[in-house]
């Protein structure tokens, strides 16, 4: 055997083997997707990238960011992709997040990006709050449809307002945040004293308000847009109602977790999660993109959903969500008396 | 006598019994059954109890600041602490928060202005202290310097300490003390109604001569295969707003204390029958006859004879009645409104707020009410004595047409409501989207598009289910040998007693945080089963592990010691015996336990809770998980499924019981 063949066959062998190791890639990810997006999501970033497999842990947004807390000593994750941007900003007030400009971030609205340079996470889309109106049940009590927050605090919505409770669900908590800094602390707290009046009861979850009124269980459920339309094209009789003040809205975002040994992956994972291929994907559910220009409309949704965004300070809500929470339960759940 | 044999005999050693090899193998394996309660129960307690005396507040003295003038000349160094104490701006109860709490640092610069040209500069005093800038985290004792525009982004994070603050917190926090009185109003009106309805239903089937008690026994003992929240789907789809028969509630809401009791009545009902039916059918039929022959009044009977013998199972049914409804969760988030009780608030500090210490606080104060009523009934228990002597006669009932008829009211109505929620439950899991569209389907049975780990969920419940009774009934029932056949060392065996029935005693819930504390830290050479099927099953067997204990040792009593004995002095060891006289003749009730261990295994959420992974996802947590999503009839449709796994476990149960019972229990029965 001649040195120069087997040179050539060691190198072959060399890229064999490395490949190998290359394509055993396994990232560990932790999401609040949708459950039904996970399979779709993995199998287009598979197509650009095979080398790299997605190992989902998923659950809902409270529980991923109490799990990923809970793990603050021994992270278990490689990659956050698909957590509320609030949540990602409390793990960066831990220190838990590897500081990263994916490639083409410049692309991206700047509100969908970290402030920090380089930014600890970046957003893929948003969704917004909204009202589900139930037009079958609202027409059978002979109540009008609200235009703005402030009309759910008239007298003929009462108990007729279901809610996610600020405390549990990150969807109530966007809310009291977006009307505290839409309205100013003083008349945040009076619109939401009339409110209370008329919730019915305050859920765990954001989207269940929406399921809610679609089934008719409540004529008006707090929630978001991603559920209504979902709602509405499975036969729900509700209409999709932005208030007029403007609208909180949270980010899906995505982020490395800080010792990571999979570092290089995580960098092609972050890249691609806001590519503009990766935008339309995300397009299917959600009508806001984190890369403008690229949104289609989505059924059963407005075109101009993003123009109902309010200027929201993630920093400022993370701050002051104790804060605020303190004092929301010591108006609320205090009063929360039996209904019977 | 004592003296007299002192000075006769020479005073040699204490007679000590003999320990063979078997013994030694016994206590080997007892001693490691015990050790697996210690790490499976009260380990993890402890590492909760200690986790809720774990405090977070802001420590000011870890702070300093320095401020500049105009020119940017810097002033004298301040702790935050000093400047509180100056300006008396904070007061000690505004410093305790939780571990995720943040201080603005311009609160100690009241004349702050962002506008303003003054610099500031801040740093640790340790190494350890944390701040942000923005939301990035610095430590350490290195100046920062800001101008007033940054500045106003810093905030002080909050640091860990022990003590009693958290337990103030709770019990002056009005929202949260109201939880515990509703949970007491709900768990003692639950209570009331169930073992009343409970007494009525056994009474009727032991002292009445009324028909179908077959059929009534097996739908009394539904409940008890379906998850505890499902009730709660069925009421909501009866007397919700778009309830089937809402109006019956005249308005009222069936959100809040009427839905939980209602639902507390469904699935605690089958626990309190068992323990009444038992109670009652050991009466003695002389002293119906003496109250007879005295000419007492049937109702005179009935209240010194019947209840008196009656009335340590109705204290006993009582009590544990009272801790499901106090520790169960599924029920109060699916239909208790705006009530909130002390198993929600747990979940809701801890999932919804990451507020793990005042979880644990929950968790203390949960296991207060339970560790009573359970120590309470171990007492009552000791008093009970033996109604049936060996002279007793059963009681006979003889046909009386009208209380018949009455015995035979109740026990229907009860039936109708039980078979009346099952079947709104099967109902609203094949409407298509009620109430607009009422066409049938099995749309709501595609759960891999929903919340909560779709048909995976569904196979890891069952796998669960399956190993729990396996690895459950070889620990319970060899546990429970271990205990009962063992000759002597008392310590060991009464340690062992007390480890075998604390679990009892500790809610679900409790024990579901107390393993997330305990294994989900890294230090803990057990951590690696975190997050795996094994811990799910750990917990399980533990959580279930009494019941399962106490029916082993029943059985095993029954087993006369001499066979040992017999055994020892042909010198056949205690394992052979074991394997060709113990088990096959406990056979029927090693069946029952595995049983009760796969029928709970499927429908428990409590404790699994908190520590299912994603790739162990469980059928009942999807349940909770998609209701919690507002998907109520898919998460009805995952009940049943439940349920229909439950009632085929059941009867595969009865047909081996029955082939065991032909097969090996002939000699109970002479030929």
């Amino acid at each position: 055997m001649n040195t120069h063949r087997f040179a050539a066959l060691a190198a072959f062998a060399f890229t064999l083997l490395s490949s190998a190791a290359y394509a055993e890639t396994q990232l560990t990810v932790y999401t609040a997707f949708e459950a039904v997006d996970l399979q779709r999501y993995a199998d287009t970033f598979n197509a650009d990238h095979p080398d790299i497999k997605i190992n989902w842990v998923r659950d809902s947004t409270g529980v991923m960011t109490a799990k990923l807390l809970a793990e603050k000593d021994n992270p278990q994750a490689d990659v956050v992709w698909g957590v509320a941007a609030s949540s990602l900003l409390m793990l960066k007030g831990e220190g838990m997040l590897e500081a990263y400009a994916p490639a083409g971030v410049e692309k991206l609205d700047p509100k969908f990006v970290d402030s920090s340079t380089p930014p600890s996470w970046v957003g893929m889309d948003a969704y917004v709050a909204a009202i589900c109106y139930n037009t079958v049940e609202a027409k059978k009590l002979g109540l009008t449809p609200p235009k703005s927050w402030k009309d759910l605090t008239k007298p003929e919505y009462k108990d007729h307002i279901v809610m996610p409770n600020p405390a549990s669900s990150g969807t109530g908590f966007l809310d009291v945040s977006a009307w505290l800094q839409m309205f100013g602390e003083k008349d945040a707290w009076s619109f939401m004293d009339g409110l209370h009046t008329n919730i019915s009861s305050y859920t765990h979850s954001g989207s269940k308000p929406c399921k809610m009124a679609g089934a008719g269980e409540t004529v008006i459920g707090v929630s978001f847009e991603f559920p209504g339309a979902k709602a509405k094209s499975a036969g729900a009789p509700i209409d999709i109602i932005f208030p007029e003040e403007g609208s909180g809205w949270e980010a899906e975002a995505g982020a490395i977790m800080a010792g990571t040994s999979k570092l290089e992956a995580a960098k092609v994972l972050m890249d691609w999660s806001i590519s503009k291929k990766a935008n339309e994907m995300y397009n299917v559910g959600y009508a806001v993109l984190a890369m403008p220009g690229v949104a289609k409309p989505v059924e059963n949704l407005p075109t101009d959903v993003a123009s109902k965004m309010i200027k929201n300070d993630f920093e400022w809500a993370a701050t002051n969500r104790n804060a605020i929470l303190k004092e929301w339960s010591k108006r609320y759940d205090s009063k929360s008396e039996p209904k019977s | 006598m004592a003296a007299v044999t002192d000075t006769l005999m020479p005073s040699g050693r204490l007679p000590r019994q003999h320990l063979d090899r078997d013994d030694m193998v016994k206590r080997g394996l007892m001693i490691v059954i015990s050790l697996y309660l210690i790490i499976s129960l009260a380990a993890p307690l402890y590492v909760m109890l200690s986790k809720s005396f774990s405090t977070y507040s802001f420590d000011l003295t870890a702070y300093e600041f320095q401020v500049s003038d105009a020119a940017g000349n810097f002033g004298q160094t301040a702790t935050a602490a000093t400047l509180n104490d100056r300006l008396s701006l904070l007061s000690p109860d505004k410093l305790a928060t939780n571990a995720d709490g943040r201080l603005a640092a311009t609160s100690f610069f009241p004349e702050f202005s962002f506008r303003s040209p003054v610099k500031y500069r801040i740093r640790g005093t340790t190494p350890d202290t944390a701040y942000l800038i923005g939301s990035d985290l610095h430590r350490g004792t290195e100046w920062q310097e800001l101008d007033s525009n940054t500045f106003r982004r810093v905030a002080l994070r909050s640091s860990r300490s022990t003590g009693l603050d958290n337990y103030i917190s709770y019990f002056s926090t009005p929202s949260l003390f109201r939880s515990v009185q509703n949970s007491l109003f709900i768990a003692v009106i639950s209570t009331v109604f169930t073992v009343g309805i409970a007494f009525g239903f056994a009474y009727a089937i032991s002292r009445s001569c009324m028909r179908f008690k077959g059929a009534f026994r097996m739908i009394a003992m539904a409940p008890i295969l379906v998850p505890s929240l499902l009730p709660g789907i069925a009421l909501i789809y009866l007397f919700g707003n778009q309830g089937m028969i809402r109006d019956v509630l005249f308005g009222t809401s069936i959100y809040g204390p009427l839905g939980i009791v209602i639902g507390s009545v469904f699935f605690t009902f089958p626990h309190a029958l068992i323990i009444i039916s038992t109670a009652l059918a050991i009466s003695d039929q002389r002293h119906y006859e003496a109250a007879a022959s005295l000419r007492a009044s049937k109702w005179r009977t009935f209240w010194t004879v019947t209840i008196p013998g009656a009335r340590f199972g109705l204290i006993s049914a009582a009590f544990v009645v009272f801790t499901l409804v106090i520790t169960d969760f599924g029920l109060p988030k699916v239909i208790g409104g705006q009530y909130n009780v002390l198993a929600v608030d747990i979940y809701k500090q801890v999932i919804g707020q990451q507020n793990f210490e005042m979880g644990a606080v929950v968790s203390v104060i949960l296991l207060i009410p339970a560790l009573a009523a359970f120590v309470v009934d171990r007492l009552v228990q000791k008093k009970q004595v033996a109604l049936l002597s060996a002279r007793s006669v059963p009681y006979a009932p003889k046909p009386n047409r009208k209380f018949d008829f009455y015995c035979l009211m109740w026990c229907t109505l009860v039936a109708i409501f039980i078979v009346g929620i099952l079947l709104v439950c099967q109902l609203a899991a094949l409407v298509k989207f009620w109430p607009y569209d009422l066409t049938l389907s099995l749309k709501n049975f595609a759960f891999n598009h929903m919340d909560g780990g779709g048909w995976g969920s569904y196979k890891n419940s069952i796998q669960l289910a399956a190993l729990t009774a396996v690895f459950g009934t070889i620990i319970v029932f060899t546990g429970a040998y271990m205990v009962e056949k063992t000759e002597g060392f008392w310590k060991g065996r009464a340690v062992f007693h007390f480890l075998a029935m604390l679990p009892m005693a500790v809610p679900g819930l409790v024990l579901g945080l107390a393993y997330i504390f305990f294994f989900n830290n890294p230090a803990n050479p057990l951590h690696p089963i975190y997050g795996t099927m094994a811990i799910l099953v750990v917990c399980t067997i533990t959580h279930f592990y009494t019941v399962g204990h106490l029916t082993a040792l029943t059985a095993l009593k029954q087993i006369d010691g001499e066979f040992e004995s017999v055994a020892a002095s042909l010198k056949q060891p205690f394992y052979k015996l074991f394997a060709k006289v113990t088990v096959p003749v406990c056979l029927p009730a090693i069946l029952d336990i595995s049983i009760y261990l796969f029928v709970n295994a499927m429908t428990t959420v409590s404790a699994v809770v908190f520590i299912y992974s994603a790739d162990t996802a469980l059928a009942s947590v999807a349940v909770l998980n998609m209701d919690d999503a507002g998907d109520i009839a898919p998460a009805a449709a995952m009940g049943m499924m439940i349920f229909y796994t439950n009632v085929l476990a059941r009867l595969v149960h009865a047909f081996l019981s029955r082939a065991v019972l032909a097969r090996t229990q002939a000699w109970r029965t002479r030929g």
